[in-house]
């Protein structure tokens, strides 16, 4: 059986994903295009015809563009997939999606294609809405005006997929003619000479190449014979955008003629169109925000609240597996690894799907039904004096339940520097990892019996964090705009696709894909932070770990405390002698000035894992301080005395310093694993972590000399 | 009849016009591959809310863009 490359390009919007998914269903993978954060999506099928003819297709999902001419990340990668013969994703035909309902823009990236003498069929998706419009496409003259075979779909209901598969099967074959001659505005020697070059490169495709000598940064990789291209281009004096202009003028014009032979408008049966009326109401300046507020509160309320409940259930099954494993390994060194640090680092991965699932259902809706485009029309100029981009709100947003899928979540902002700087601030805004941390700090140093009228001030204090969290995101993307120099240039025009009814399959499909891509690439490091983290926090030097166990091994202890008693004990004395706690009697000089002893060092360096795990690692230390075993952590740590001073050890001072702390400290290993795997670099997780650290440590100092 | 020139951020919404040049070189690129070419009409659909962007109809579909982008286009009202 043969196997066939095919790669489906088609301008955003055009139905493409959605085709993509009918052709391959669940044999999808996704990954990144080598070098860059453009999102890679391929699958496979076995397609066979009545006559018994069959192929092994391998499909490539290539990013949406309008045109080859590469301006963008994801038109660089159009662009090399397809102009690159040498590149491993290189297709051996193309599948080119058209909107038909906006055909004349379509054509432009066909009739580029076909100039490039690769083997296509042309798609015309999405004909009920062109027939809506009036629009009656005549396929045969357009197959034969361009050479190509023409096939009409509809994606979403799935009408002509298995015509469409026939054509692949049957009518790749290189396009019968040129489109446009480039040869009226390049100079024909100079094509001449590249193309012969590049054997087997048609005049069109050596114009693309000589048109991108500069610029492309992963085409330095390979043989592409700059230094002849150079030169050839002082030679020729070759006006690179004079000739595209011109190139561009005359394909349009081109086109027009082709759209005028084929396409019958019907005056009569053109509706005034739903998305008008609905953009009338969606856009208005009252209830436009109005309704965004409510999409806004809804994955608010659904990532805070409704994730919790299989959140819950997922950490309870963990509970209980450990348990089991506890009850049933014997115990020892290898039981404590798999227990405490694999087993305990994948429950703080799958603990974060269920919102991840949530966030990206609602993204693909949003995404899926067009109103992503009006968010940006309605927020772009609050946000764009902030360098960040109206697609920002909702990541930025989500970051208040969680960083994790919200920084995920960016991959919707195109603009590189746009997308980087929501990345940076995300972890800034409040995450519910901290709300647990906030409220036992909170309890500790504020009364609860402090009210002013209505508002009650532990209340009050829970709200000025998150407004801080909120503001110090803005405030930092603003700093981050002024410093982040982007080549990239940064256009804002974009299309308002039309509203259409979500596709459901489709929104489930990026669910499984994202949970997936969290819980293979983030897991990776999360599981091996935990084991570290887990090696630091039951390891320690040998003979104190040993002293540390036997302490309370005699007689006396015995009569003095219950056998939980000594166990706690035990393990907090363990906990002090370990890596982590030496690590964190070894910070206590720096965190010193910020009001904190070593107890809290050990709980900053051990909530790494996650920020709520401060609550548990407080609760081990202090099970060694107070006897009374009834007491809450709460009551022990409010009632721990600094026997330097003889004050508490909780003053107002430390409780306001440590929130603070935990407000802009990046506390979280498993957002800095996903924005590594979001930038593809280790520099941006890196920059974060210390800036947030560095955020941290100057308010928790200034809080704290201020209010001791 | 006198033709007047000006720029499309310069149009309310319901006025159009037919494309006659670009201000700068790099947007004209693209907004030529996005269909506006020199001669296609053009319709101010709305502005944002803010007053910016605005939306246009052109080429059969709708596009938003910033009015410093809307400002590199002429055009000639009609």
């Amino acid at each position: 059986m043969s196997t066939i490359k095919v790669a489906l390009m088609g301008n955003p919007n055009s139905g493409k994903s959605t085709l993509f998914n009918a052709l391959t269903g669940m044999s999808q993978q996704t990954g990144n295009y080598p070098g860059v954060t453009v999102e890679k999506r391929t699958g496979e099928a076995i397609l066979r015809d009545e006559t018994g003819k069959s192929a092994f297709i391998s499909f490539l999902d290539l990013p949406g563009t309008y045109s080859i001419y590469p301006k963008s990340l994801d038109e660089e990668v159009c662009y090399k997939v397809l102009c690159d013969n040498t590149d491993d994703d290189h297709p051996d035909a193309v599948l080119v999606i058209a909107d038909s309902t906006n055909l004349r823009r379509s054509l432009f990236l066909t009739t580029q294609v076909i100039d490039l003498g690769i083997p296509c069929v042309l798609v015309l998706n999405m004909m009920d809405f062109a027939r809506l419009r009036g629009l009656e496409i005549d396929t045969a003259k357009l197959s034969e005006l361009l050479g190509v075979s023409v096939v009409a779909t509809n994606a979403r209901k799935k009408v002509g997929i298995e015509n469409l598969k026939k054509a692949i099967l049957n009518e790749f074959h290189t396009p019968a003619k040129t489109f446009l001659d480039i040869g009226e505005f390049a100079p024909r020697a100079m094509l001449n000479t590249v193309m012969g070059m590049f054997p087997g490169e048609t005049a069109y495709g050596a114009y693309q190449i000589i048109n991108n000598e500069t610029g492309i940064s992963h085409f330095e990789s390979i043989e592409y014979k700059k230094k002849e291209i150079k030169k050839l281009i002082a030679d020729y004096h070759f006006e690179k955008h004079k000739i595209q202009s011109e190139e561009t003028i005359a394909r349009y014009k081109s086109i027009n003629e082709v759209i005028k032979e084929c396409v019958v408008i019907n005056e009569e049966e053109k509706k005034k169109s739903v998305t008008a009326r609905v953009d009338k109401l969606l856009t208005h300046k009252v209830w436009g925000y109005v309704f965004f507020l409510i999409i806004l509160f809804i994955i608010f309320q659904a990532i805070f609240f409704i994730a919790k409940y299989p959140m819950n259930a997922i950490e309870f099954c963990f509970v209980k597996i450990s348990e089991f494993g506890q009850n049933v390994l014997p115990p020892g060194e290898l039981t404590s690894l798999l227990i405490n640090g694999i087993l305990a680092g994948l429950s703080g991965i799958a603990v974060f799907v269920p919102q991840i699932a949530l966030l990206f259902a609602f993204i693909a809706v949003l995404e899926d039904t067009g109103y992503m485009a009006r968010v940006s029309f309605l927020m772009d100029k609050l946000m764009r004096p902030l360098g960040l981009n109206g697609r920002s709100v909702i990541p930025l947003m989500s970051g208040m339940a969680c960083a994790v899928p919200a920084i995920m979540g960016t991959r919707t902002i195109q603009n590189w520097k746009e997308r980087v700087t929501t990345i940076m601030v995300t972890p800034l805004m409040s995450c519910s990892a901290r709300l647990p941390v906030y409220t036992l700090l909170i309890s500790l140093v504020i009364p609860s019996t402090h009210n002013y009228g209505y508002f009650n001030l532990q209340g009050l204090v829970l709200m000025g964090l998150y407004l801080l969290g909120f503001v110090s995101a803005l405030a930092a993307a603003f700093v981050i705009k002024l410093l982040i120099k982007s080549k990239e240039k940064s256009y804002f025009m974009m299309e308002m696709p039309l509203y259409r009814v979500p596709k459901l399959s489709g929104v489930f499909l990026t669910i499984y894909q994202k949970s997936f891509i969290f819980l293979r690439d983030a897991g990776k490091v999360i599981v091996a932070i935990s084991v570290i983290l887990w090696v630091m926090a039951s390891h320690g030097p040998p003979s104190k770990m040993k002293a540390a166990e036997t302490a309370y091994n005699n007689a006396d202890s015995a009569k003095k405390y219950s056998p939980q008693q000594i166990q706690n004990f035990i393990a907090a004395g363990k906990l002090k002698q370990s890596y982590a706690g030496n690590a964190g009697r070894w910070i206590e000089p720096a965190i010193k000035p910020l009001g904190f002893d070593w107890k809290i060092g050990i709980a900053l360096i051990t909530s790494f894992a996650a920020r709520e795990v401060f609550v548990g690692t407080m609760a081990t230390l202090y099970s060694a301080d107070g006897a009374d075993n009834n007491l809450s952590i709460r009551e022990k740590m409010s009632a721990a005395v600094n026997p330097e001073t003889g004050k508490k050890e909780y003053s107002a001072a430390t409780g306001f310093s440590l929130m603070l702390f935990y407000a802009f400290a990046m506390q979280c290993m498993s957002t800095l694993a996903v924005v590594y795997r979001e930038t593809k670099s280790i520099k941006w997780p890196v920059i974060q972590f210390f800036y947030m650290g560095a955020l941290a440590w100057i308010a928790s100092f200034l809080v704290y000399t201020f209010a001791k | 009849m006198s033709a007047e020139i000006c720029t499309l951020d310069k149009l309310k919404p319901g006025e159009s016009g037919s494309i006659v040049s670009f201000n700068d070189e790099e947007k004209a690129l693209k907004f030529m591959e996005m269909g506006c070419t020199p001669g296609e009409i053009i319709l101010m659909d709305s502005y944002a809310p803010l007053g910016d962007p605005v939306a246009v109809m052109v080429s059969g579909y709708k596009l938003s863009l910033r009015k410093s982008e809307a400002s590199s286009i002429n055009i000639e009202r009609i």
